[in-house]
């Protein structure tokens, strides 16, 4: 059981919480000039990474609110919680692990 | 809207009436019902001047900021549910009204008012053991030093969505659950509550 801080309200257990995939993705302003191909990566292709990724939650039994996690897929540790329109923390330049 | 005179609670079926026996003093943690509150969720920008101020207006109260937090003035209080959603719990007799004063108050403003009174149900939960019957199923912080008097928090109780909310240092807690989760959560706190000698009090 992950303990997940909610920007919001603070610690909660992790069955409060549904993870909704990876953050950060954009959806293209033109959608209608993208070649299936493009649209189709936009819609199903993600990066999987092993290590640090940035995905977003949805405190779903609490307050209702999305915010972004960065979370290691590897050892689960949690490595950065931030609101919605927040910028990432910057990856560390050593130590990290790198995707 | 359903006609005031075939509006029933939620656990009329459970005739808890019949069952309800309290001598003051009695028991380790008390449970009652209180049916037919009435119960608006509010929408809005909460660091907006306009909407604090016309809310202000009509409530006597300020929209709170503070995350999971309460507060009250005489038979109205609001809690906090989000950053910009909030919980107005009104007298049944003045329900309409405060909906209908709300909304006209906030016309123009990216806002909004929701009467949710007939899809919840609040529990009351009192007594010297209230602590220990609700974390057998709530892994909230209920004690002093993290909650107290004034403080809310949705969570789950049992599996069961609720909305907790300390109303007195007693400590009472009342307890916001979906109308169809009513008799579940009733039942499974009566359960929890049976080695505390949980006694039942009338409805409000």
């Amino acid at each position: 059981m992950l303990l997940i801080e909610c920007p919001w309200c603070g610690f909660r257990e992790e069955s409060e919480f549904r993870c909704g995939g990876e953050a950060h993705i954009v959806r293209p302003l033109d959608s209608e000039s993208l070649s299936d191909a493009e649209w189709a990566d936009y819609l199903f292709m993600r990066t999987n990474p092993k290590g640090r990724h940035r995905e977003r939650w949805v405190h779903e039994h609490g307050c209702r609110r999305w915010f972004n996690v960065e979370r290691d897929t590897v050892t689960h540790e949690i490595l950065a919680v931030y609101r919605m329109g927040e910028h990432p923390p910057a990856e560390p330049a050593t130590g990290g692990r790198r995707r | 809207m359903t006609e005031r005179y075939q509006r029933r609670s939620a656990l009329a079926h459970l005739g808890l009436e019949a069952r309800a026996s309290v001598v003051a003093g009695e028991g380790g943690v008390t449970l009652r019902e209180a049916p037919m509150r009435g119960l608006l969720v509010l929408r809005g920008d909460g660091g907006g001047k306009a909407f604090r101020s016309e809310v202000t207006a009509v409530l006597g109260i300020e929209p709170v900021v503070e995350p999971l937090t309460a507060a009250r003035r005489r038979d109205l209080s609001i809690l906090w549910l989000g950053p910009d959603e909030w919980l107005v719990i009104t007298p049944d007799r003045r329900r309409a009204r405060i909906e209908r004063m709300l909304r006209d108050a906030l016309v123009g403003q990216h806002a909004a008012v929701t009467d949710v009174s007939h899809g919840r149900t609040v529990l009351v939960l009192s007594g010297p053991d209230v602590l220990a019957v609700l974390a057998k199923g709530c892994s909230l912080d209920l004690h002093p030093r993290m909650f107290g008097p004034g403080r809310c928090a949705q969570s789950r109780l049992a599996k069961c969505q609720a909305l907790i909310h300390q109303t007195t240092d007693a400590p009472e807690f009342e307890i916001h659950v979906p109308r169809s989760f009513a008799q579940y959560a009733w039942m499974w706190l009566e359960d929890a509550g049976q080695e505390f000698d949980l006694r039942i009090a009338p409805a409000e």
